[in-house]
Protein backbone atom coordinates (compact mmCIF):
# COMPACT_ATOMS: atom_id res chain seq x y z
CA UNK A 1 0.00 0.00 0.00
CA UNK A 2 3.02 2.72 0.78
CA UNK A 3 4.32 1.65 -2.12
CA UNK A 4 0.78 2.40 -4.27
CA UNK A 5 0.99 5.52 -2.17
CA UNK A 6 3.93 6.77 -3.54
CA UNK A 7 3.53 6.22 -7.13
CA UNK A 8 -0.05 8.23 -6.49
CA UNK A 9 2.00 11.01 -4.99
CA UNK A 10 4.24 11.24 -7.72
CA UNK A 11 1.67 10.59 -10.22
CA UNK A 12 0.13 13.82 -8.72
CA UNK A 13 2.82 15.91 -8.56
CA UNK A 14 3.55 14.88 -12.55
CA UNK A 15 -0.17 15.47 -13.01
CA UNK A 16 0.29 19.10 -11.52
CA UNK A 17 3.24 19.59 -13.61
CA UNK A 18 1.45 18.37 -17.18
CA UNK A 19 -1.78 20.40 -16.40
CA UNK A 20 0.52 23.80 -16.46
CA UNK A 21 2.03 22.15 -19.84
CA UNK A 22 -0.88 21.56 -21.55
CA UNK A 23 -1.59 25.09 -20.62
CA UNK A 24 0.90 25.95 -23.22
CA UNK A 25 1.42 23.39 -25.68
CA UNK A 26 -2.37 21.53 -25.80
CA UNK A 27 -4.38 24.98 -25.39
CA UNK A 28 -1.87 27.79 -27.04
CA UNK A 29 -0.47 25.31 -29.22
CA UNK A 30 3.80 26.84 -28.01
CA UNK A 31 5.35 23.44 -27.98
CA UNK A 32 7.76 24.64 -24.81
CA UNK A 33 10.61 22.42 -23.03
CA UNK A 34 11.34 25.14 -20.44
CA UNK A 35 8.92 23.28 -17.80
CA UNK A 36 11.74 21.74 -16.44
CA UNK A 37 13.45 24.73 -15.71
CA UNK A 38 9.96 25.70 -13.32
CA UNK A 39 9.81 22.91 -12.05
CA UNK A 40 13.63 22.82 -10.73
CA UNK A 41 12.66 26.78 -9.81
CA UNK A 42 10.21 26.38 -7.37
CA UNK A 43 11.92 22.96 -6.32
CA UNK A 44 14.82 25.23 -5.31
CA UNK A 45 12.88 28.19 -3.93
CA UNK A 46 10.91 25.83 -1.64
CA UNK A 47 13.95 23.35 -0.79
CA UNK A 48 16.29 26.55 -0.05
CA UNK A 49 13.05 28.41 2.12
CA UNK A 50 12.72 25.72 3.88
CA UNK A 51 15.91 24.85 4.55
CA UNK A 52 18.17 27.67 5.14
CA UNK A 53 15.49 29.97 6.41
CA UNK A 54 12.53 27.81 8.19
CA UNK A 55 9.95 29.45 6.63
CA UNK A 56 6.90 27.00 6.23
CA UNK A 57 6.85 24.93 2.91
CA UNK A 58 3.11 26.51 2.16
CA UNK A 59 4.76 29.82 2.30
CA UNK A 60 7.82 28.98 0.65
CA UNK A 61 5.65 26.87 -2.34
CA UNK A 62 3.84 30.46 -2.93
CA UNK A 63 7.22 32.10 -3.18
CA UNK A 64 8.59 29.65 -5.48
CA UNK A 65 5.81 29.98 -8.14
CA UNK A 66 6.55 33.81 -7.62
CA UNK A 67 9.86 33.43 -8.18
CA UNK A 68 9.25 31.03 -11.20
CA UNK A 69 6.64 33.42 -12.55
CA UNK A 70 8.99 36.18 -12.93
CA UNK A 71 11.71 34.26 -13.97
CA UNK A 72 8.60 33.30 -16.69
CA UNK A 73 7.68 36.73 -17.52
CA UNK A 74 11.30 38.06 -18.18
CA UNK A 75 12.33 34.71 -20.55
CA UNK A 76 8.14 35.29 -21.67
CA UNK A 77 9.35 38.84 -22.96
CA UNK A 78 11.62 37.69 -25.43
CA UNK A 79 9.64 33.94 -25.70
CA UNK A 80 6.42 36.07 -26.92
CA UNK A 81 7.63 37.39 -29.65
CA UNK A 82 7.97 33.97 -31.71
CA UNK A 83 6.51 30.89 -32.03
CA UNK A 84 7.01 27.08 -33.49
CA UNK A 85 10.43 25.99 -34.23
CA UNK A 86 12.01 29.86 -32.70
CA UNK A 87 9.88 28.95 -29.20
CA UNK A 88 10.84 25.80 -28.85
CA UNK A 89 14.85 26.46 -29.27
CA UNK A 90 14.44 29.35 -26.77
CA UNK A 91 12.61 27.17 -24.01
CA UNK A 92 15.46 24.70 -24.23
CA UNK A 93 18.26 27.54 -24.00
CA UNK A 94 16.45 29.00 -20.71
CA UNK A 95 16.52 25.24 -19.35
CA UNK A 96 19.86 25.06 -20.01
CA UNK A 97 20.90 28.40 -18.30
CA UNK A 98 18.46 27.38 -15.05
CA UNK A 99 20.60 23.57 -15.04
CA UNK A 100 23.79 25.49 -14.93
CA UNK A 101 22.84 28.05 -12.29
CA UNK A 102 22.01 25.51 -10.18
CA UNK A 103 25.06 23.31 -10.93
CA UNK A 104 27.25 26.72 -10.10
CA UNK A 105 25.56 28.65 -8.30
CA UNK A 106 27.31 26.36 -5.12
CA UNK A 107 26.68 28.95 -2.35
CA UNK A 108 23.07 28.87 -2.79
CA UNK A 109 21.97 26.15 -4.10
CA UNK A 110 24.82 23.80 -2.90
CA UNK A 111 26.08 22.76 -5.98
CA UNK A 112 26.16 19.32 -8.10
CA UNK A 113 25.60 18.14 -4.77
CA UNK A 114 21.96 19.16 -4.23
CA UNK A 115 20.16 20.06 -0.71
CA UNK A 116 19.36 17.55 1.59
CA UNK A 117 16.66 17.26 4.76
CA UNK A 118 14.36 19.08 3.31
CA UNK A 119 11.50 19.10 5.82
CA UNK A 120 7.94 18.06 5.48
CA UNK A 121 5.58 20.69 5.98
CA UNK A 122 3.32 20.15 9.33
CA UNK A 123 -0.10 22.52 9.37
CA UNK A 124 -2.44 22.72 11.65
CA UNK A 125 -1.66 19.52 13.65
CA UNK A 126 -1.51 17.48 10.32
CA UNK A 127 2.04 15.99 10.01
CA UNK A 128 2.76 15.37 6.13
CA UNK A 129 5.82 13.10 7.49
CA UNK A 130 2.98 10.42 6.94
CA UNK A 131 2.82 9.70 3.49
CA UNK A 132 -1.31 8.79 3.08
CA UNK A 133 -1.25 12.76 4.50
CA UNK A 134 0.72 14.29 1.99
CA UNK A 135 -0.92 11.97 -0.68
CA UNK A 136 -4.24 13.41 0.49
CA UNK A 137 -2.58 17.14 0.50
CA UNK A 138 -1.24 16.59 -3.29
CA UNK A 139 -4.80 15.16 -4.36
CA UNK A 140 -6.16 18.26 -2.78
CA UNK A 141 -3.74 20.67 -4.58
CA UNK A 142 -4.27 18.46 -8.00
CA UNK A 143 -7.82 19.43 -7.86
CA UNK A 144 -7.41 22.76 -7.01
CA UNK A 145 -5.52 23.17 -9.66
CA UNK A 146 -7.59 21.29 -12.67
CA UNK A 147 -10.27 23.01 -10.83
CA UNK A 148 -8.51 26.59 -11.84
CA UNK A 149 -7.13 25.46 -14.97
CA UNK A 150 -10.50 24.39 -16.56
CA UNK A 151 -12.16 27.61 -15.56
CA UNK A 152 -9.41 29.61 -17.05
CA UNK A 153 -9.46 27.17 -20.77
CA UNK A 154 -13.23 28.10 -20.96
CA UNK A 155 -12.78 31.29 -20.31
CA UNK A 156 -12.95 33.82 -23.06
CA UNK A 157 -9.28 34.39 -22.62
CA UNK A 158 -9.07 30.66 -23.20
CA UNK A 159 -10.96 30.14 -26.23
CA UNK A 160 -8.17 33.27 -27.50
CA UNK A 161 -5.26 30.86 -26.84
CA UNK A 162 -6.89 28.34 -29.01
CA UNK A 163 -7.29 30.95 -31.83
CA UNK A 164 -3.86 31.65 -31.36
CA UNK A 165 -2.69 27.94 -31.42
CA UNK A 166 -4.88 27.80 -34.75
CA UNK A 167 -3.84 30.90 -36.70
CA UNK A 168 -2.26 33.72 -34.31
CA UNK A 169 -2.10 36.15 -37.25
CA UNK A 170 -5.99 36.02 -37.92
CA UNK A 171 -6.89 36.25 -34.26
CA UNK A 172 -4.60 39.87 -34.46
CA UNK A 173 -7.05 41.00 -36.82
CA UNK A 174 -9.94 40.88 -34.36
CA UNK A 175 -7.97 43.15 -32.00
CA UNK A 176 -6.12 40.56 -29.66
CA UNK A 177 -2.60 41.42 -28.45
CA UNK A 178 -1.67 37.74 -28.81
CA UNK A 179 1.69 39.03 -28.00
CA UNK A 180 0.77 39.61 -24.45
CA UNK A 181 -1.76 36.43 -24.02
CA UNK A 182 1.02 34.15 -25.06
CA UNK A 183 3.16 35.93 -22.16
CA UNK A 184 0.20 35.26 -19.70
CA UNK A 185 -0.16 31.81 -20.24
CA UNK A 186 3.73 31.21 -19.92
CA UNK A 187 4.25 33.19 -17.06
CA UNK A 188 0.45 31.25 -15.82
CA UNK A 189 1.82 27.93 -16.59
CA UNK A 190 5.25 28.68 -15.13
CA UNK A 191 3.89 29.21 -11.77
CA UNK A 192 1.95 26.16 -11.41
CA UNK A 193 4.89 24.00 -13.02
CA UNK A 194 6.95 25.52 -9.72
CA UNK A 195 4.36 24.23 -7.19
CA UNK A 196 4.65 21.05 -8.55
CA UNK A 197 8.44 21.29 -8.11
CA UNK A 198 8.32 22.67 -4.84
CA UNK A 199 5.95 19.46 -3.90
CA UNK A 200 8.46 17.12 -5.32
CA UNK A 201 11.21 18.84 -3.32
CA UNK A 202 9.33 18.49 -0.11
CA UNK A 203 8.09 14.91 -0.64
CA UNK A 204 11.42 13.34 -1.74
CA UNK A 205 13.65 15.53 0.41
CA UNK A 206 16.51 16.14 -1.48
CA UNK A 207 16.73 17.20 -4.82
CA UNK A 208 19.80 18.47 -6.65
CA UNK A 209 20.09 19.90 -10.48
CA UNK A 210 19.26 17.38 -12.36
CA UNK A 211 15.44 18.32 -11.73
CA UNK A 212 16.33 21.08 -14.37
CA UNK A 213 17.68 18.44 -17.14
CA UNK A 214 15.47 18.45 -20.67
CA UNK A 215 14.80 15.01 -20.15
CA UNK A 216 11.98 15.91 -17.27
CA UNK A 217 10.55 18.61 -20.12
CA UNK A 218 10.38 15.73 -22.23
CA UNK A 219 8.51 13.53 -19.77
CA UNK A 220 6.09 16.64 -18.88
CA UNK A 221 5.65 16.29 -23.03
CA UNK A 222 5.02 12.48 -23.19
CA UNK A 223 2.81 12.46 -20.27
CA UNK A 224 0.36 15.19 -22.12
CA UNK A 225 0.85 14.00 -25.71
CA UNK A 226 -0.02 10.59 -24.36
CA UNK A 227 -3.10 11.72 -21.88
CA UNK A 228 -4.68 13.72 -24.87
CA UNK A 229 -3.50 17.87 -25.93
CA UNK A 230 -6.03 20.72 -24.73
CA UNK A 231 -7.78 18.31 -22.20
CA UNK A 232 -7.27 19.00 -18.91
CA UNK A 233 -8.24 14.89 -17.88
CA UNK A 234 -5.54 13.99 -20.48
CA UNK A 235 -2.63 15.41 -18.29
CA UNK A 236 -3.96 13.76 -15.01
CA UNK A 237 -4.81 10.44 -17.12
CA UNK A 238 -1.14 10.77 -18.91
CA UNK A 239 0.72 11.35 -15.37
CA UNK A 240 -0.79 8.28 -14.10
CA UNK A 241 0.25 6.07 -16.88
CA UNK A 242 3.01 7.16 -17.36
CA UNK A 243 4.26 6.86 -13.44
CA UNK A 244 2.69 3.52 -13.12
CA UNK A 245 3.60 1.45 -16.21
CA UNK A 246 7.62 1.65 -15.99
CA UNK A 247 6.62 0.59 -12.84
CA UNK A 248 5.70 -3.18 -14.18
CA UNK A 249 9.23 -2.99 -15.48
CA UNK A 250 10.22 -3.69 -11.78
CA UNK A 251 8.64 -6.88 -11.57
CA UNK A 252 9.90 -8.19 -15.09
CA UNK A 253 12.86 -8.62 -13.46
CA UNK A 254 15.78 -6.86 -14.90
CA UNK A 255 18.77 -6.19 -13.65
CA UNK A 256 18.23 -1.85 -12.03
CA UNK A 257 21.02 -0.35 -14.16
CA UNK A 258 18.56 -2.27 -17.35
CA UNK A 259 15.20 -1.28 -15.45
CA UNK A 260 16.57 2.69 -16.09
CA UNK A 261 17.19 2.19 -19.50
CA UNK A 262 13.78 0.35 -20.25
CA UNK A 263 12.13 3.24 -18.94
CA UNK A 264 13.52 5.54 -20.92
CA UNK A 265 12.73 3.44 -23.76
CA UNK A 266 8.92 2.93 -23.27
CA UNK A 267 8.75 6.50 -23.46
CA UNK A 268 9.75 6.29 -26.36
CA UNK A 269 8.18 3.64 -27.69
CA UNK A 270 4.85 5.01 -26.74
CA UNK A 271 5.29 8.60 -28.20
CA UNK A 272 6.11 7.38 -31.54
CA UNK A 273 3.14 4.76 -31.16
CA UNK A 274 0.91 7.42 -30.36
CA UNK A 275 2.40 9.67 -32.46
CA UNK A 276 1.79 7.61 -35.67
CA UNK A 277 -1.61 6.42 -34.41
CA UNK A 278 -3.64 8.54 -31.83
CA UNK A 279 -1.38 11.72 -32.60
CA UNK A 280 -4.27 13.65 -30.41
CA UNK A 281 -3.74 10.96 -27.36
CA UNK A 282 -6.00 9.06 -25.60
CA UNK A 283 -8.49 12.16 -24.72
CA UNK A 284 -7.03 15.02 -26.55
CA UNK A 285 -8.90 17.29 -28.72
CA UNK A 286 -5.94 18.71 -30.63
CA UNK A 287 -3.32 17.35 -32.81
CA UNK A 288 0.16 18.38 -33.34
CA UNK B 1 -17.15 61.38 -47.05
CA UNK B 2 -13.85 59.94 -47.03
CA UNK B 3 -13.59 57.50 -44.84
CA UNK B 4 -10.19 56.00 -45.53
CA UNK B 5 -7.37 57.34 -47.96
CA UNK B 6 -4.33 55.74 -49.23
CA UNK B 7 -1.36 58.15 -49.72
CA UNK B 8 1.66 56.84 -52.01
CA UNK B 9 1.54 53.45 -50.44
CA UNK B 10 4.02 51.09 -51.30
CA UNK B 11 4.73 47.74 -50.76
CA UNK B 12 7.58 45.61 -51.99
CA UNK B 13 8.29 41.74 -52.17
CA UNK B 14 12.15 41.38 -52.81
CA UNK B 15 12.82 45.13 -54.52
CA UNK B 16 9.40 44.21 -56.56
CA UNK B 17 6.64 46.63 -56.07
CA UNK B 18 3.54 44.67 -55.51
CA UNK B 19 1.72 48.02 -54.65
CA UNK B 20 3.15 50.29 -56.13
CA UNK B 21 3.29 54.38 -54.64
CA UNK B 22 -0.80 53.96 -54.63
CA UNK B 23 -3.08 56.74 -53.72
CA UNK B 24 -6.89 56.04 -53.41
CA UNK B 25 -9.81 57.55 -51.63
CA UNK B 26 -12.59 55.00 -50.02
CA UNK B 27 -15.89 56.58 -49.52
CA UNK B 28 -18.04 56.22 -46.19
CA UNK B 29 -21.18 54.19 -46.72
CA UNK B 30 -20.51 52.88 -49.96
CA UNK B 31 -19.51 49.51 -52.09
CA UNK B 32 -15.99 49.86 -53.61
CA UNK B 33 -14.65 47.15 -55.79
CA UNK B 34 -10.98 46.48 -56.35
CA UNK B 35 -10.29 44.48 -59.05
CA UNK B 36 -7.47 44.02 -61.39
CA UNK B 37 -5.76 40.70 -62.94
CA UNK B 38 -3.99 38.39 -60.97
CA UNK B 39 -0.88 40.05 -59.79
CA UNK B 40 -2.22 43.46 -59.94
CA UNK B 41 -1.79 43.91 -55.85
CA UNK B 42 -5.32 43.53 -54.94
CA UNK B 43 -4.74 41.20 -51.90
CA UNK B 44 -1.42 42.61 -51.49
CA UNK B 45 -3.05 46.09 -50.45
CA UNK B 46 -5.57 44.55 -48.12
CA UNK B 47 -2.97 42.64 -46.10
CA UNK B 48 -0.30 45.70 -45.87
CA UNK B 49 -3.91 48.03 -44.79
CA UNK B 50 -4.96 45.29 -42.19
CA UNK B 51 -0.53 45.11 -40.98
CA UNK B 52 -0.09 41.28 -42.14
CA UNK B 53 2.36 42.92 -44.35
CA UNK B 54 4.61 45.89 -43.01
CA UNK B 55 4.47 48.80 -45.51
CA UNK B 56 7.35 50.27 -47.10
CA UNK B 57 6.27 54.20 -48.12
CA UNK B 58 3.70 55.82 -47.64
CA UNK B 59 0.82 56.24 -45.47
CA UNK B 60 -2.76 55.78 -44.84
CA UNK B 61 -5.60 58.20 -43.30
CA UNK B 62 -7.81 56.03 -41.28
CA UNK B 63 -11.25 57.90 -39.92
CA UNK B 64 -9.14 61.03 -39.64
CA UNK B 65 -6.16 59.14 -38.17
CA UNK B 66 -2.88 59.67 -40.63
CA UNK B 67 -1.33 56.16 -39.84
CA UNK B 68 2.42 55.31 -41.37
CA UNK B 69 2.81 52.09 -39.94
CA UNK B 70 -0.34 49.46 -39.06
CA UNK B 71 -0.28 46.86 -36.44
CA UNK B 72 -2.93 43.93 -36.71
CA UNK B 73 -4.36 44.02 -33.62
CA UNK B 74 -4.76 48.15 -33.65
CA UNK B 75 -7.15 48.05 -37.10
CA UNK B 76 -10.28 46.79 -34.93
CA UNK B 77 -9.96 49.87 -33.07
CA UNK B 78 -10.23 51.86 -36.35
CA UNK B 79 -13.23 49.75 -36.71
CA UNK B 80 -12.03 47.65 -39.52
CA UNK B 81 -12.30 44.22 -40.07
CA UNK B 82 -11.49 41.33 -43.03
CA UNK B 83 -12.19 38.49 -44.36
CA UNK B 84 -9.15 36.59 -46.23
CA UNK B 85 -8.54 35.08 -49.93
CA UNK B 86 -7.76 32.18 -48.87
CA UNK B 87 -10.25 31.35 -45.53
CA UNK B 88 -8.44 31.61 -42.40
CA UNK B 89 -10.56 30.13 -39.66
CA UNK B 90 -9.63 28.14 -36.37
CA UNK B 91 -10.19 24.96 -38.06
CA UNK B 92 -9.27 22.63 -34.66
CA UNK B 93 -12.65 25.02 -33.00
CA UNK B 94 -16.58 24.92 -33.15
CA UNK B 95 -18.22 26.99 -35.40
CA UNK B 96 -19.97 28.40 -32.47
CA UNK B 97 -16.25 29.34 -30.98
CA UNK B 98 -15.59 30.81 -34.01
CA UNK B 99 -17.93 33.39 -33.51
CA UNK B 100 -17.97 33.79 -28.99
CA UNK B 101 -13.89 34.98 -30.43
CA UNK B 102 -15.00 37.79 -32.40
CA UNK B 103 -18.11 38.66 -29.72
CA UNK B 104 -16.35 38.65 -26.30
CA UNK B 105 -13.60 40.14 -24.08
CA UNK B 106 -10.73 41.33 -25.72
CA UNK B 107 -8.88 42.93 -22.52
CA UNK B 108 -6.31 40.28 -21.14
CA UNK B 109 -7.59 40.81 -17.66
CA UNK B 110 -11.71 40.83 -18.46
CA UNK B 111 -11.09 38.28 -20.44
CA UNK B 112 -9.73 35.31 -17.69
CA UNK B 113 -13.05 36.19 -15.71
CA UNK B 114 -15.80 36.15 -18.57
CA UNK B 115 -17.53 32.72 -19.69
CA UNK B 116 -19.90 33.82 -23.10
CA UNK B 117 -23.36 34.67 -21.27
CA UNK B 118 -26.73 34.57 -22.85
CA UNK B 119 -26.24 37.89 -25.24
CA UNK B 120 -22.76 36.39 -26.88
CA UNK B 121 -25.62 32.88 -27.51
CA UNK B 122 -27.93 35.22 -29.23
CA UNK B 123 -25.61 37.24 -31.65
CA UNK B 124 -23.92 34.30 -32.44
CA UNK B 125 -27.24 32.75 -32.87
CA UNK B 126 -28.47 35.71 -35.58
CA UNK B 127 -25.38 34.97 -37.06
CA UNK B 128 -25.63 32.02 -38.02
CA UNK B 129 -29.20 32.42 -39.25
CA UNK B 130 -27.97 35.03 -41.64
CA UNK B 131 -25.69 32.94 -43.11
CA UNK B 132 -27.71 29.36 -42.93
CA UNK B 133 -24.82 27.93 -40.61
CA UNK B 134 -27.33 27.24 -37.67
CA UNK B 135 -27.63 23.30 -37.74
CA UNK B 136 -23.23 23.34 -37.83
CA UNK B 137 -23.30 25.29 -34.40
CA UNK B 138 -21.40 22.73 -32.43
CA UNK B 139 -19.31 20.81 -35.37
CA UNK B 140 -15.83 21.53 -36.16
CA UNK B 141 -14.79 24.46 -38.65
CA UNK B 142 -12.40 21.90 -40.29
CA UNK B 143 -14.77 19.35 -40.78
CA UNK B 144 -17.07 22.52 -43.15
CA UNK B 145 -17.12 22.83 -47.19
CA UNK B 146 -15.26 25.38 -48.98
CA UNK B 147 -18.41 27.09 -49.21
CA UNK B 148 -19.56 26.82 -45.90
CA UNK B 149 -16.09 28.12 -44.35
CA UNK B 150 -16.19 31.05 -46.32
CA UNK B 151 -20.02 32.16 -45.36
CA UNK B 152 -18.81 31.41 -41.47
CA UNK B 153 -15.48 33.84 -42.08
CA UNK B 154 -18.05 36.13 -43.31
CA UNK B 155 -20.09 36.25 -40.43
CA UNK B 156 -17.22 36.36 -38.38
CA UNK B 157 -16.76 39.56 -40.00
CA UNK B 158 -20.16 40.90 -39.53
CA UNK B 159 -19.70 40.01 -35.20
CA UNK B 160 -17.46 42.65 -35.26
CA UNK B 161 -19.57 45.15 -36.47
CA UNK B 162 -16.97 47.55 -37.65
CA UNK B 163 -17.38 50.42 -39.75
CA UNK B 164 -15.40 48.95 -42.73
CA UNK B 165 -15.08 45.75 -44.18
CA UNK B 166 -12.85 44.33 -46.17
CA UNK B 167 -13.77 41.34 -48.34
CA UNK B 168 -11.57 39.32 -49.86
CA UNK B 169 -13.37 37.40 -52.81
CA UNK B 170 -16.37 36.09 -50.35
CA UNK B 171 -18.00 34.97 -53.63
CA UNK B 172 -14.87 32.50 -54.64
CA UNK B 173 -16.12 28.70 -54.87
CA UNK B 174 -19.69 29.47 -53.16
CA UNK B 175 -23.01 27.92 -54.63
CA UNK B 176 -25.36 29.94 -56.13
CA UNK B 177 -27.64 30.10 -53.18
CA UNK B 178 -24.55 30.93 -51.16
CA UNK B 179 -23.81 34.09 -53.76
CA UNK B 180 -27.56 34.94 -52.90
CA UNK B 181 -26.78 35.02 -48.91
CA UNK B 182 -23.20 37.37 -49.75
CA UNK B 183 -25.18 39.80 -51.79
CA UNK B 184 -27.92 40.47 -49.34
CA UNK B 185 -25.30 40.68 -46.60
CA UNK B 186 -23.57 42.98 -49.20
CA UNK B 187 -26.58 45.25 -49.65
CA UNK B 188 -27.91 44.97 -45.71
CA UNK B 189 -24.15 46.48 -44.89
CA UNK B 190 -24.45 49.16 -47.10
CA UNK B 191 -28.18 49.96 -46.30
CA UNK B 192 -26.82 50.51 -42.72
CA UNK B 193 -23.98 53.12 -43.62
CA UNK B 194 -21.01 50.48 -43.26
CA UNK B 195 -18.36 50.72 -45.92
CA UNK B 196 -17.10 47.86 -48.26
CA UNK B 197 -13.90 47.62 -50.17
CA UNK B 198 -14.31 44.16 -52.15
CA UNK B 199 -12.43 42.26 -54.27
CA UNK B 200 -14.01 40.54 -57.06
CA UNK B 201 -13.34 39.03 -60.40
CA UNK B 202 -16.87 38.32 -61.26
CA UNK B 203 -17.78 41.53 -63.16
CA UNK B 204 -21.96 40.89 -62.77
CA UNK B 205 -21.43 41.08 -59.63
CA UNK B 206 -19.40 43.50 -59.18
CA UNK B 207 -22.07 45.98 -61.22
CA UNK B 208 -25.14 44.59 -59.15
CA UNK B 209 -23.36 45.67 -55.90
CA UNK B 210 -20.40 48.43 -56.62
CA UNK B 211 -20.73 52.20 -56.18
CA UNK B 212 -17.55 52.94 -56.89
CA UNK B 213 -14.74 50.95 -58.90
CA UNK B 214 -10.92 50.79 -58.25
CA UNK B 215 -8.55 48.95 -61.27
CA UNK B 216 -5.38 48.17 -60.64
CA UNK B 217 -2.43 47.15 -62.40
CA UNK B 218 0.95 45.85 -61.29
CA UNK B 219 0.26 47.62 -58.63
CA UNK B 220 -0.55 50.56 -59.32
CA UNK B 221 -3.67 52.90 -60.14
CA UNK B 222 -5.31 52.02 -62.83
CA UNK B 223 -8.99 53.62 -63.77
CA UNK B 224 -11.46 54.59 -61.37
CA UNK B 225 -15.08 55.80 -61.18
CA UNK B 226 -18.78 54.54 -61.88
CA UNK B 227 -18.80 50.64 -62.84
CA UNK B 228 -20.25 50.90 -65.86
CA UNK B 229 -18.12 53.73 -67.02
CA UNK B 230 -14.88 51.91 -65.71
CA UNK B 231 -15.34 48.48 -67.15
CA UNK B 232 -16.21 49.33 -70.84
CA UNK B 233 -12.54 50.98 -70.62
CA UNK B 234 -10.21 49.72 -73.37
CA UNK B 235 -7.57 49.78 -70.96
CA UNK B 236 -8.79 47.83 -67.95
CA UNK B 237 -10.61 45.32 -70.63
CA UNK B 238 -6.54 44.91 -72.11
CA UNK B 239 -5.02 44.50 -68.35
CA UNK B 240 -7.82 41.96 -67.68
CA UNK B 241 -7.47 40.04 -70.91
CA UNK B 242 -3.57 40.55 -70.88
CA UNK B 243 -4.03 42.55 -74.37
Amino acid sequence: MDYLIHIGILAGIYAILAIALNLLVGFTGLVSLAHAAFFAIGAYTAAILTTALHIHFFIAAILGAVVAAVAALLIGLVLSRFRDDFYLLCSIGFTFIVYTIFVNWADLTNGPLGISGIPRPVFFGLDFADNKLFFLKVLLIVGFVFWRADFFVKSSFGRALKAIREDEQALQIFGYKTTYYKLIVFVIAGAIAAVAGALFASYIRYIDPSVAILNESIFALAIIILGGLADLRGSVIGAIILIFLPELLRFVGFPADIAGQMRQLMYGVLLVLFMLYRPQGFLGKFKL
Amino acid sequence: MKILEIKHLLKRFDGVAAVDHLSAEIEAGKITALIGPNGSGKSTLINTLTGIFPLDGGGVVIRGAHLFSIESPEIAAYGITRTFQEVRLWNQMTVFENLLVALTERSIIGSMFEHHNELHQKQAQELLEKVRLCEKKGELVGGLSYGQRKLLEIARALAMNAEIYFFDEPFAGLFPEMTKIVVSILEELRAKGKTVLLVEHNMNLIRQLADHVIVLDAGKLLAQGKPNEVLERRDVIEAYLGE
